[in-house]
């Protein structure tokens, strides 16, 4: 297929089609509402169906009572809204279930603000809600990176039975770019029939139930085992990470992930060209995380410098990356503005002439 | 040879419930299998269990099923019914679930016309954690939470399901019934039989309200709670047909009086 110039969102909702989305469930919420607008009007396209639920709680179990079917669904909404989804979410892991949410991050807590932030980096790789498990997260950086991570997060969540996140922010989705999808994608894993899906039980076979109800304790353990193996499985085969500019050698390694790994990628280009040396680790996979790519990438560098729209959550993982064997720095803005590609050469170059005060463990 | 005239139906499964002696889930679980049995709907029927006493219900049918987070029922059959319309898809509810923690997810389920039938068991009571108030509890009714019995100044007067969703402009089958004497259970068997066969033929949102005993947590034994029910709930919960898809408003049950 040809390339083809589309907003973060439109790609997003046209890449789950492509992956054999055919339903989707959402309540609108800004800064997402381009991706179940553009749903509402593609899936009946393709015959399928978009439902405006009244809720986020509501459409988030939608999302569960259709995943239970074994067909391929998604939702996507931001931050306050996918609060009220990790009710759905918790239930969804503990019942195995392979679904695909989008979270268009606004800046928080409470109402917060509508403008880009990486504010949920700790719900999105915590948990999101009660109990023990995890979410795999992708985080990406343009829109194709966008529409490939989705159909990836289709596989991945089928092959894991597992809720998928896609952790974008406004900026990925209101940028246009050019977009290709290819014609012949195969799946990046090999899936299995969906024999667990509760469709009607035919003949004497004992009946499917979609369930996270475990009241015998002993059952329960062996459950969370369970699920705690696919976490295990994911760290080790699903990791996935990108350097940029890091093939030459350099002083500060910088990570960064999204679109303030974008911004970062400027700020390097433009410091290259001065000869200062700097690259950059950028997580795509942010649970699993790559703790040891960040490793090995700071080894080579003297200090390190993480860049996120946060007050400080993912440079805790970096701090478990690093164990202390370098200085971390840290530059971030958190109401909703953007770092600048300025703001991030500036911090380099004071983190170089020894003027940048490491950033205070605990 | 004998001919067998009664027996277990094929969607109930041959097991022993969990339910407190007098309970009447047991009974409206059977009016239930009863009725897909007599459809020939089993195969394809995917029930969809509650949080509260029912939350067991997916070991007592011989169909699919989903359990559904508290309240979430309507949502979870809206995800099933548009993900495969040919399925026939229930939820069991009780009041709490329902018309509690539920509220909103019924009422759009129902506004949307969600091609569903719902089986709304109203006992009056929050069973499973422990006769707490519901807002279905009675005036004066005494639970856990309200010991000196629902003063209606602080938690207002019970909500009557039935009445609230017939008021919703969009087409549906909406109905009353009891189970607490042989004849009411046949009435409540007849509603069912509608509320589904309005579903098989993909003509509306469907639901049954069961007035249902507690006796565990209304503190009575089982025929003084069948007592209870008739002289207390059945007066301010009204039997009958509240609304059907073609307009026709309320009439009342015939043939159900004591």
């Amino acid at each position: 297929m040809a390339k083809k110039l589309m907003k973060g969102s439109e790609a997003i909702g046209e890449a789950a089609v492509q992956a054999g989305c055919r339903l989707f469930f959402g309540y609108p919420i800004t800064p997402q509402n381009e991706i179940p607008e553009y749903m509402s009007l593609r899936l009946p396209q393709v015959g399928g169906c978009f439902v405006q639920a009244e809720s986020e709680v509501a459409a988030s179990n939608m999302l569960y009572g259709a995943a239970g079917t074994g067909e391929r669904v998604m939702t996507s909404s931001s931050s306050p809204g996918i609060s009220l989804m990790s009710e759905a979410a918790s239930y969804l892991a503990g019942a195995e279930l392979p679904v695909v949410i989008v979270n268009i991050v606004r800046a928080g807590p409470g109402l917060g603000g509508i403008l880009p932030s990486q504010g949920d980096y700790f719900q999105a790789t915590r948990g999101m809600g009660h109990g023990d498990f995890r979410l795999l997260v992708l985080a990406p950086w343009s829109v194709q990176e966008a529409a490939d991570l989705v159909q990836d997060a289709f596989d991945l969540a089928d092959f894991y039975r597992n809720p998928v996140m896609v952790l974008g922010d406004g900026l990925i989705g209101q940028m246009m770019e050019p977009v290709e999808f290819s014609s012949d994608r195969q799946p990046i894993k090999e899936l299995q029939p969906k024999t667990w899906a509760a469709t009607g039980c035919p003949g004497d076979r004992p009946t499917n139930i979609i369930n996270s109800l475990f009241l015998d304790p002993e059952e329960l353990e062996r459950h969370n085992w369970k699920l705690k193996a696919k976490y295990d499985a994911m760290t080790r085969d699903e990791i996935r990470s990108a350097s940029y500019a890091a093939d030459d050698d350099y002083d500060v390694l910088i990570v960064a992930y999204g679109t303030v790994a974008r911004v970062c990628s400027t700020a390097i280009d433009e410091l290259r060209e001065r000869g200062v040396r700097v690259a950059m680790v950028r997580p795509i996979t942010l649970f699993p995380y790559p703790y040891q790519a960040i490793r090995d990438a700071a080894l080579r560098a003297s200090s390190v410098l993480v860049v996120e729209l946060s007050t400080g959550q993912m440079i805790e993982d970096v701090r478990l990356a690093l164990e202390g064997a370098r200085p971390i720095h840290f530059h971030s803005r958190v109401g909703g503005m953007l770092v600048t590609p300025d703001e991030v050469i500036e911090k380099v170059e004071c983190i170089l002439a020894g003027g940048a005060a490491e950033v205070s463990h605990g | 040879m004998a001919e067998t005239v009664f027996s277990r139906p094929g969607a109930l499964a041959p097991v022993i419930t969990h339910y407190c002696p007098g309970c009447t889930h047991g009974i409206i679980h059977r009016l239930i299998a009863e009725v897909i049995d007599e459809l020939g709907i089993r195969e394809r029927t995917v029930g969809i269990a509650p949080v509260g006493c029912a939350v067991l219900a997916y070991n007592y049918f011989t169909v699919d099923f989903q359990e559904a987070s508290h309240g979430r029922a309507p949502a979870v059959a809206t995800g099933i019914k548009r993900a495969r319309p040919d399925l026939i898809v229930f939820t069991y509810q009780g009041d709490g679930d329902l018309a509690s923690i539920g509220m909103a997810e019924i009422v759009h389920c129902a506004n949307r016309g969600e091609k569903v039938t719902v089986v709304f068991v109203n006992n009056a009571i929050y069973g499973m954690t422990g006769g707490q108030m519901a807002p279905t509890t009675m005036p004066g009714q005494i639970a856990t939470t309200c010991p000196l019995g629902r003063d209606v100044e602080q938690a207002g007067h019970p909500i009557r399901i039935a009445e609230l969703l017939s008021t919703l402009r969009t087409p549906s089958f909406v109905a009353r019934a009891a189970v607490h004497t042989p004849l009411y259970a046949v009435n409540a068997k007849e509603m069912l039989r509608r509320a589904f066969r309005y579903q098989v033929a993909g003509t509306c949102f469907s639901m049954v309200e069961v007035l249902s005993t507690c006796p565990t947590n209304w503190g009575v034994p089982p025929v003084e709670a069948n007592r209870w029910l008739a002289q207390n709930m059945m007066p301010f919960y009204p039997l009958g047909v509240f609304k059907t898809p073609d307009g026709a408003d309320r009439a009342p049950t015939p043939g159900a009086g004591d």
